[in-house]
């Protein structure tokens, strides 16, 4: 490895090239942190938002009216407002209450958490409507059919309807995931160690930017990549022949 | 005739005057000495309840003015210009002032702009403000504890990384501030002379923060007159006064007077100034 390392000080010393990611090993370790940071952030965020995404469209269909405008209000308002605004509302202002009110100090959750329930509550607001999309583009027949054969409403919905719903808004799900992929860079502002935040502080210390940024555009490529391969896999294998066309 | 030889005589003294006049003879002629001073970085330079001007380096400008009253042989009256960091260096540019003392750290780059005397006579650098139950005393043991920063600070690694602290930095002050008073680190890595202000002006937001360790990265600060003037009078005599006030340890009285935890930066200077060392000459040490 230390060769590997060596050749990047060559790099540096031949050409200008000053990639400290690699031959210094505080700069190597902090930036496999960070990256590290970036993947735990956007997997758990990934999971909770398609789990938010279900729950909303199910209650969406709800018969009560106070249910279906409660999810409609939660939509409004996490859709309407940038994530970085809702990120600081969280860490700051919502953490402020949380605190006083628990009579805790030094924060209800670090900067991580924070970032999780932010993130997740935002892109759950886009997975709701389109998790909505699908649900409606399974034809009414099909749960009335279901309903006839005495499924209750619960049933219906994870038995018949999301089974269709899903492979319909797999394509619009995967976008919206690998936006939320790419929106896991805002948690930077409330000092979350994620690939960004590292790069901003490797970059002034060691005044490398032209190459930090570049780093930092390749591992996001490369990342974005991995997602969308394994999603397309799992559209491929859950697809239902015939269905759509 | 006569008239003439009075008009003539009149014209010839005004020809036979010399046309180059520096600084001191403006002053001199005047009768009054314009100062750039700062009334924002308390306790450098801020405002009584009162709204008068006062402050360490306001002290070293009253005592200033006694020498160059004292030079000139007649007294000069102190008049204070309120300058802050981004015109204080286009004031002296324009002749709005004479010189400026206003807490400006003494760089390259500004030395090619205004004529910064030496020697430098304070200095800030790196150091923690750490909550008084944190245990931080001294830079080792910020080891294994979130501390706070700036994002970008240059000191972020050299002396927050790399004594094993966890640097937690927020984009601007604000932030950190409220993460801090928040308690979601135990400390903030900054320029020390930034917590002095905060500690002066906002004794009970402040009251369980300390500045636990001492300062390093020393930044000097220097007093400067305009760039013409730098070889000239008013920049001699000033040198003279920084030099008397370093080694007769009026500064580290000054600062002991106005509340300022002591700097090494400062001991050490008068100990140089004492035995006469070439850090505090009025020449820089490439020349």
């Amino acid at each position: 490895m230390d060769a590997v390392w060596d050749w990047f000080l060559w790099l540096h010393q031949e050409h200008g090239i000053k990639l400290t990611i690699f031959y210094d090993e505080w700069d190597r370790g902090r930036f496999v942190k960070g990256i590290w940071t970036t993947i735990k952030l956007s997997f758990v965020c990934i999971v909770f938002s398609v789990v938010i995404g279900i729950a909303g469209a199910w209650l969406q269909m709800s018969p009560y009216k106070w249910v279906r405008r409660f999810v409609q209000a939660y939509i409004q308002f996490f859709r309407n407002t940038p994530p970085l605004i809702q990120l600081y509302f969280f860490y700051f202002a919502v953490d402020s209450v949380v605190s006083s009110l628990l009579g805790i100090r030094g924060g209800a959750l670090d900067s991580f958490g924070w970032a999780v329930v932010s993130l997740s509550f935002f892109a759950g607001a886009f997975n709701v409507e389109i998790f909505r999309a699908g649900v409606e583009a399974v034809s009414k027949s099909t749960s009335e059919a279901a309903e006839a054969l005495g499924f209750n409403r619960a049933q219906v919905y994870a038995y018949v309807t999301l089974p269709l719903a899903f492979r319909v808004c797999l394509p619009s799900l995967n976008n919206n995931l690998i936006n939320l992929l790419k929106t896991t860079t805002v948690a930077y502002a409330i000092a979350a160690p994620e690939t960004l935040y590292v790069a901003n502080q490797i970059w002034s210390d060691e005044y490398n930017v032209p190459e930090m940024m570049n780093v930092v555009w390749f591992v996001y490529i490369v990342l974005v990549g991995i997602l969308v391969w394994f999603m397309q896999r799992w559209e491929r294998s859950i697809k239902v022949p015939g269905y759509g066309q | 005739m006569f008239k003439k030889i009075m008009a003539s005589t009149a014209l010839l003294a005004l020809v036979a005057t010399p046309v180059f006049a520096d600084k001191l003879d403006d002053i001199a002629e005047r009768g009054k000495m314009v100062v750039g001073v700062k009334a924002d970085y308390a306790p450098w330079g801020m405002r009584d309840s009162d709204g008068n001007l006062i402050g360490m380096e306001h002290d070293m400008m009253d005592d200033f003015v006694a020498r160059v009253s004292k030079e000139v042989g007649k007294p000069i009256e102190l008049e204070k210009v309120v300058v802050v960091a981004s015109n204080r260096m286009q004031f002296l540019e324009q002749g709005k002032v004479d010189m400026f003392i206003a807490t400006m750290s003494n760089k390259a780059d500004r030395r090619e702009v205004v004529g910064i005397v030496q020697p430098d006579y304070y200095s800030s650098g790196v150091a923690v403000l750490a909550h008084k139950d944190s245990g931080i005393d001294g830079w080792e043991s910020i080891s294994g504890k979130k501390i706070c920063g700036i994002q970008g600070a240059w000191y972020n690694k050299d002396h927050g990384l790399k004594n094993g602290a966890e640097v937690v930095a927020f984009k601007g002050v604000s932030e950190v501030e409220k993460a801090l008073l928040d308690g979601r680190c135990v400390g903030w890595i900054y320029d020390d002379s930034a917590f002095i202000p905060r500690k002066v002006n906002e004794p009970e937001k402040w009251a369980d923060y300390n500045i636990a360790t001492p300062t390093v990265g020393d930044a000097p600060w220097g007093a400067a007159v305009s760039l013409e003037e730098v070889d000239g009078r008013l920049a001699k005599l000033l040198s003279a006064a920084i030099i008397d006030w370093h080694t007769s340890g009026t500064l580290v009285e000054l600062e002991a007077k106005w509340g300022i935890p002591p700097t090494a930066w400062l001991a050490n200077m008068k100990e140089a100034c004492i035995a006469g060392e070439k850090i505090c000459n009025d020449a820089y040490d490439d020349e």
